[in-house]
This record gives C-alpha cells, sequence and structure tokens, in this order.
C-alpha cells in the first residue's frame, strides 16, 4: 500500500525522486479517505509550489481536500488526463494518478519527509 | 459529547466494512463500496438503506384525523383509504417548516408518521402539545426499523421474499406482509427517485430482514452518502439544508404540500398571504459544468451575491455538480445564468427546474 521507494509527507501526498525532479500524488490512504474522485484541480506548468503551501484540490463527492506541496520548485508537467478521468487516482494512486512533476529548488527539503515504514506508522496512528 | 446512538442494524453495518459516521447523534454509514457505486446500483439494479434512525409516531383515537389535520398542511382526506400515504409539511403559525413527514393511514383512527431523525424530540413535543385528549400518541421510534429498498429491480427482490400469494402495494400506500417469515408493513414509497419500498420491523427482525435482502446479488447495501446523492438529483428538499423553521413551503417549492381549502391548521394564514403576495425568494436547482458546489458557497448574478447554496453535490448520474440555492423570486427562473463561488474559482452555472436525472423507473412507473 506504501511503497518504499517512494517518500511521504504530513498531508499524505508522496514524492518519487528522480535525479532533481519529483513527482507528486496522493497516497493510498488519502484516496481512500476521500471516496470516489470525482474532481481534481491542478496548476499550470511553470507555476511555482512552495514545500507546504497548496499547489492545487482535490473533491470527492463527499468532501474537497486542498493539495499540499512536499517540496519548493518549478511545475514542469502536470497530468492532465486527470480532468478526464479523475477516478484514476483511486485506481492507481502511485502511478497513472500521479498530479504534477517538479523541478527541485532545494534538494534537502526531501530529508524532511517520511520513509514508506514512517508513513505507515504515522497512517496507523490517524486511522 | 454524548454516545451516538446506534440503530437495530449497527453491527451489520460494521460487519460489511462501513465508513460510519455521526449524523444527528446517530452512528451511520456514509458508505460502504463507494458512493458513486452504491448510487449507480440504486439507479441500475437494487440497493438498500438503514433509516432506523429516522422517527415514527402512532397518532390514534376518535378524534386522531380532525387534530392531524390541524397539525399537518396537507390534506388527510386525500388519504382517507385505508393503506395510503401523504407527504407533507407541518409548519408553525408564521408558516415555518417545522419538519417534513409522510404520514400512512394505517387503521381506522390511526396514523403512522414518519420524521427526521434530527426532528424527532421536537416534532414530538409539537404534535403531542397540538393534540387534544382523546387523541393518543406512542413513540415507536426505538423498537422500530425501517429499511428502504430502492430501484428499479426492487420490485422484484421483494416478490421473492414475500408470502404466497403477496399482492405489492400500490405507489404511495402501505400494507402488512410477510418478507422472509417475518411480518412487516411494507409501504411503496421511498427517496431515491427510483420505483421502492420502505420495509417498517420491530426492530429485533432487523437484522434478518437486512441478511435476507443481501443474500441477493442484485442488491447493494448503500449509505447515507448515495442517499443525499440520489434524492438531491430528484430536486427532493432535505429538512435542515432545503428547509428550516425560516423557511416556509411556498418558497421552498412545497405549495403543492398545503391544501389552503381544507379545514384550519396552523400556519394557514401566513401561508395564505405568502402565496398572495407571491414569495420573496424561492428554492431552485443550479446546474455547474466545473467542480462541486457545496452547502454555504455564494450564488452571484450580474456580479452580486443573491444567495448561498442550500444542498449541493456531484450528480453520480450526470456527471457533473448540482445544486439547490433560495433565490430572489424575479431570478428563480429556470434558464438564468448565475456564478457561483467554488471556493478561489467562479463557476458559470444555469438555474433549472429539478429533477436533475429524469426518465428513473419512478417516473417511468407513475406514468
Amino acid at each position: 500500500m506504501y511503497p518504499k521507494d517512494l517518500k511521504y509527507d504530513k498531508e499524505h501526498e508522496w514524492v518519487k525522486v528522480e535525479g532533481d525532479v519529483v513527482t507528486i500524488g496522493i497516497s493510498h490512504f488519502a484516496q481512500d479517505q476521500l471516496g470516489e474522485v470525482v474532481y481534481v484541480d491542478l496548476p499550470s506548468v511553470g507555476d511555482a509550489v512552495t514545500a507546504g503551501e497548496t499547489f492545487g484540490e482535490i473533491e470527492s463527492v463527499k468532501s474537497v481536500s486542498e493539495l499540499f506541496s512536499p517540496v519548493t520548485g518549478e511545475i514542469i508537467e502536470v497530468n492532465d488526463g486527470l480532468s478526464d478521468a479523475p477516478e484514476v487516482v483511486n485506481e492507481d494512486p502511485y502511478g497513472d494518478g500521479w498530479m504534477i512533476k517538479v523541478s527541485l529548488g532545494d534538494t534537502a527539503e526531501l530529508d524532511e519527509l517520511m520513509a514508506a515504514e514512517e508513513y505507515e506508522a504515522f497512517v496507523s496512528e490517524e486511522a | 459529547m454524548n454516545e451516538l446512538k446506534r440503530t437495530p442494524l449497527h453491527d451489520e453495518h460494521v460487519l460489511l466494512g462501513a465508513r460510519m459516521v455521526d449524523f444527528a447523534g446517530w452512528s451511520m454509514p456514509v458508505q460502504y463500496s463507494g458512493i458513486i457505486d452504491e448510487h449507480r446500483a440504486v439507479r441500475e439494479s437494487v440497493g438498500i438503506f438503514d433509516v432506523s434512525h429516522m422517527a415514527e409516531f402512532r397518532v390514534f383515537g376518535l378524534g386522531a384525523t380532525e387534530a392531524l389535520q390541524r397539525i399537518v398542511t396537507n390534506d388527510l382526506g386525500r388519504i382517507a383509504e385505508l393503506g395510503s400515504a401523504l407527504y407533507t409539511v407541518m409548519c408553525d403559525e408564521d408558516g415555518g417548516i417545522i419538519d417534513d413527514l409522510i404520514v400512512y393511514h394505517t387503521g381506522d383512527l390511526e396514523y403512522l408518521v414518519i420524521a427526521n431523525a434530527s426532528r424527532r424530540e421536537t416534532d414530538w413535543d409539537w404534535i403531542t402539545s397540538h393534540l387534544p385528549e382523546d387523541v393518543e400518541t406512542a413513540d415507536e421510534s426505538d423498537r422500530t426499523a425501517l429499511i428502504a429498498v430502492q430501484g428499479p429491480r426492487a420490485l422484484e427482490i421483494v416478490a421473492q421474499l414475500a408470502h404466497e400469494g403477496f399482492e405489492p402495494p400500490a405507489r404511495f400506500t402501505i400494507a402488512e406482509a410477510r418478507l422472509g417469515g417475518t411480518q412487516v408493513l411494507l409501504a411503496r414509497t421511498g427517496y431515491t427517485g427510483e420505483d421502492g419500498f420502505e420495509i417498517v420491523c420491530h426492530a429485533s427482525h432487523a437484522s434478518g430482514v437486512w441478511r435476507a435482502l443481501l443474500s441477493f446479488p442484485e442488491v447493494t447495501p448503500c449509505g447515507l452518502g448515495a442517499r443525499d446523492t440520489l434524492r438531491l438529483e430528484m430536486g427532493y428538499p432535505l429538512y435542515g439544508s432545503d428547509m428550516d423553521r425560516g423557511t416556509d413551503p411556498v418558497s421552498a417549492g412545497l405549495g403543492w404540500t398545503v391544501a389552503l381549502a381544507k379545514s384550519d391548521f396552523i400556519g394557514r394564514d401566513a401561508i395564505a398571504r405568502i402565496k398572495e403576495a407571491g414569495p420573496e425568494r424561492k428554492l431552485v436547482g443550479i446546474t455547474v459544468d466545473e467542480g462541486v458546489p457545496r452547502p454555504g458557497y455564494a450564488v452571484l448574478h450580474e456580479g452580486s451575491e443573491v444567495g448561498k447554496v442550500a444542498s449541493g453535490t456531484y450528480s453520480p448520474t450526470l456527471g457533473h455538480g448540482i445544486a439547490t440555492a433560495y433565490l430572489p423570486s424575479e431570478i428563480a427562473v429556470p434558464g438564468t445564468e448565475v456564478t457561483l463561488a467554488i471556493r478561489r474559482k467562479e463557476v458559470a452555472g444555469r438555474v433549472v427546474r429539478p429533477p436533475f436525472v429524469k426518465n428513473t423507473s419512478l417516473s417511468s412507473a407513475a406514468s
């Protein structure tokens, strides 16, 4: 449920690091808590994101949640497929359900994030 | 905070892995497999809902008919026939809606009133304080379970569980029946826009009936989440969201439940005045192409705020957002372009006349 090659934050986003580019999505726990996702509002390529600040919104039938960026940097790619098929976030949160790719400003921020085991322990306390 | 109340089916929900939430002081399932799945099951097959949190009152005695006529706005003369049911509201002297109810004519000089869970104490106090001495009342809510069986295939399922020679009750009627050997009251009513039933039974029999229904693969357990999306697609108002003590039935689009021509009833003069003058605001439907409108979001017209979303959700059938709102009467007209402030965004919307979803099993059955 929580792939080992990803890092996680307390707002339930995951981060996949490839060089100085990170891919960001929401965790299995987050998609399960939300229920069926019906709408994802994402920023545009070129927009700046800041660690701890919102970069978009995600809505299920019952609720709306803000998406928080775990890192600071510039958006270089956005998953446009989610506007037509937001349910992919539920079906494949770590794969086709990714949201944005960010070119990192400061790789030291990654040290603040949790490894899979840490995140799993964090989630079991929250559930 | 007080412990949440539990329905007789609480353990069944937990066993099924439902997500339980606090609803009006009750621990209730909001969803099992997912709201959209459950919603589709009801539109396409059959869904069952535990609505045992709702209140059941019996009103009986020599003066029962006359006394209830004074309390509700609709005309009990319409359910003079035994077994028939009536949707109505109950208002205060100013025409403010105390609750919306279904009244079933269950016996000679006897009525079963089903009310919202959140209004149980208020309704009970209001009804009992407005009854003369020759009318008796019983609050049967605690010992009564209520299970809604809704969907185009509801009749097929219920008929398979029913006793030999079973004749289904007609739309908006109630009759005794045996389901899987259990004595129940079976009402052909619901809150989804689909054909279906509401089963009234003793709390101790609820699990047996629930499990018997779930033994059919066509049947999906559904939570309050789907109940809300289904009712809103039909434009059925919800107490506490679309109406309350501060709204009157004419403004709420429930003028059809007010029988001004019958004998006097509480709120009659106030409602007659509102009807005569025309309401200042009316409850309308609004559709949006983008985002999900939710209660409290501002509705704008030509740049100014003209109202707030009363009920709002994503419509699983239509694939876009739907809402209700009280708007000034002059713009509460189908086709009016409005804007919804969905948090940081302004989204285009259009006033429509509910139901948002047409062509359900109920609309075809009713015609």
